[in-house]
């Protein structure tokens, strides 16, 4: 017992990713926590997304199933596992059947290399970015392979628009990416294509990608935030799965566990592109402000926030709770939010411990910061009326693909520019 | 806490065998499939599978990018246009290239190739080496970036701008008869 203590304290004491370090066990437990996490994030988001949308078009959403609808998605899931599994009598059996699982694989890959903070991730690998990019382009193939296997014609339709799609709009996000990467090797010569090298990066160089070169970094992010949305498959991009036209797209014909694969695999599609987003402009794990209020007392005052936020929502819990029916059939309900809120209290409280807030800050910064983006596609999505598919395939090619390309050759020039105009000065002066 | 460099090599006897022979397979369902899908699917196993012998050879910059460009781009598009063929009139009709007696002697040849090749350079080696030189997988994108685009090391910036010049080309053929008015 004091040999493993002393083996989990070395290991905390080192400021290293267990991939970096070559350590199995500590990689097991991280791969272990981000799928965990993943799940709850992926549970958390439907019962979100239901709520957020209801109350932007004026409805209460999910009610019933725990108190105001907190254990809905549970109940979905085990719909879902209950239910029948057909696969359709003239599918191509075995891609139908491995359909699900590459989008699956695809989606939960790229997780190995996202750095929640800069001893938080599973690895960290030269060519972090480049392995996501490419992984989560492998998820397109799941998705033609779903739509063709099931010998139907709206699946075939939604897999032909998911795939012209994702492969316009990965031209313009990479492009958007390249310019990133050529900010990362501004003051050291070297650029990095690391998760964990560009958050670095953009710590030595004191500013966000996203402040850089104003405004060139916000045009490469919204180049990035418009086409990720795209590459999602969701709306106002949602043309392979547009239900008005094609029932459901490509995932028509698939029903109980596959369809939840499918499903699970396009909410951590959603999160894996949004962590992509936040690494590269947004700083990743650094906290807020970090120039302007800066010293030991701001640092203090910041690490206290990822408490104050679990109280914060322990409070609202208990304000429920108190405003919950006096009705002797709200009772279990009542004490369920109650215990709910408790736990959040609990967590919050245990997260102002110096040695928990000392580890916890970085990864509650860069989980808030994905969570920004996830109320953004909830947002969108109540927001804005679906394309038309040339519409779609307007801005991708003559919009945003031109513009990436400006964009890159302007960073070029405005990177190059310092260093261009000593030499000019050194060529003049003899 | 291992030290790093001290980490068991990935690049082992297993892994070589387990992925090589990945690829031979995929290969061989590609021709020998009738459903050009399912022949699709084997080949994309089969890139990913090169794409880890990319990795055992310490090159994971070509690693990633025989991903990005091989299984999720052309690979997608191959289905794409695969998906709109009509498959099931084709997997009816009789196979009439019989062409096996030219495959056959075009396959020996370049075997004939590679096992001459590998018996001269390999001679009185063993099968795989004790130790060889190995990179830092931190260096080998930075390498790359300065073989194609240094000033004094760059040998290859040439032939790079040509071969995206010919792509550029296609593109643009492409366009024109896809699209007679822009």
């Amino acid at each position: 017992m004091g040999e493993l203590i002393d083996y989990i304290q070395n290991y905390l004491k080192s400021n290293q990713t267990p991939g970096a370090a070559g350590n199995f066990f500590w990689a097991t437990v991280y791969i272990l926590l981000v799928f965990g996490g993943l799940s709850v994030a992926v549970i958390a988001m439907n019962w979100l997304e239901r709520k957020i949308l209801a109350h932007m078009q004026v409805r209460l959403g999910p009610m019933r199933v725990g108190p105001h609808g907190l254990l809905q998605p549970i109940a979905d899931a085990i719909k879902l596992l209950l239910k029948e599994d057909i696969i359709p009598a003239e599918a191509d059996k075995i891609v139908f059947w491995i359909a699900p699982f590459i989008v699956v694989l695809a989606a939960f890959t790229v997780f190995v290399v996202v750095p929640f903070g800069p001893t938080h991730a599973i690895t960290d690998m030269n060519i972090g970015i480049l392995f996501m990019l490419g992984v989560s382009s492998l998820s397109v193939l799941g998705i033609v392979t779903a739509g063709w296997a099931s010998n139907s014609h709206y699946p075939l339709i939604g897999a032909l628009r998911s795939s012209a799609q994702m492969v316009s709009y990965e031209v313009a996000m990479g492009l958007a990416v390249v310019s990133v990467i050529m900010m990362t090797s501004l003051q050291t010569g070297t650029g990095t294509l690391s998760m964990i090298g560009i958050v670095q990066a953009q710590l030595s160089q004191g500013e966000w990608f996203i402040f850089k070169f104003f405004p060139l970094g916000l045009i490469g992010f919204f180049i990035f935030a418009i086409a990720m949305v795209a590459e999602t498959n969701r709306a106002p991009f949602d043309l392979p799965e547009a239900e008005s036209e094609l029932t459901a797209g490509f995932h028509t014909e698939y029903s109980g566990f596959r369809w939840s694969l499918f499903f699970l695999a396009e909410y951590s599609a959603m999160i894996a592109v949004s962590s992509i987003a936040v690494t590269l402009w947004l700083g990743g794990w650094l906290r807020p402000f970090p120039n302007l209020l800066n010293g030991a007392t701001w640092d203090l005052v910041f690490s206290l926030i990822p408490g104050l936020t679990f109280l914060f929502f322990a409070a609202i819990c208990f304000f429920n709770t108190a405003r919950m029916p006096k009705h002797p059939l709200f009772k279990i309900q009542t004490m369920g939010l109650a215990g709910f809120g408790a736990v959040l209290g609990l967590i919050g409280l245990l997260m102002f411990i110096p040695p928990v807030r000392d580890r916890v800050g970085d990864i509650f910064w860069f989980s808030a910061k994905v969570a920004g983006f996830m109320y953004l596609y909830i947002w969108y999505r109540g927001t804005f009326p679906r394309y038309r598919f040339d519409q779609l395939m307007k801005v991708g090619w003559k919009i945003l693909l031109p513009m990436g390309l400006a964009l890159l050759v302007l960073t070029a020039a405005v990177a190059m520019r310092t260093e261009l105009w000593a030499e000019l000065q050194g060529a003049l002066r003899p | 806490m291992i030290p790093p460099g001290t980490n068991p090599p990935v690049a082992t006897p297993f892994f070589f065998y387990l992925l090589a022979a990945t690829m031979i397979i995929g290969g061989i369902l590609v021709i020998t499939r009738k459903n050009a899908v399912h022949s699709a699917m084997a080949l994309i196993t089969a890139l990913l599978a090169q794409a880890g012998l990319y990795l055992m050879l310490y090159a994971p910059f070509v690693a990633g990018v025989q991903i990005i460009l091989y299984a999720g781009g052309i690979m997608v598009l191959f289905l794409f246009v695969i998906m709109l063929i009509n498959l099931e009139r084709n997997m009816k009709e009789r196979q009439f290239n019989k062409q096996w007696l030219v495959g056959i002697a075009a396959a020996a040849a370049l075997g004939g190739l590679f096992i001459a090749v590998y018996t001269t350079t390999t001679r009185g080696k063993a099968l795989f080496p004790e130790g060889r030189m190995t990179y830092f997988e931190s260096q080998n994108t930075q390498a790359i970036a300065t073989l194609l685009f240094d000033r004094s090391a760059g040998q290859y910036m040439f032939a790079f701008e040509i071969a995206s010049l010919l792509l550029l080309v296609a593109i643009i053929g492409a366009v024109v008869m896809a699209k007679k008015r822009i």
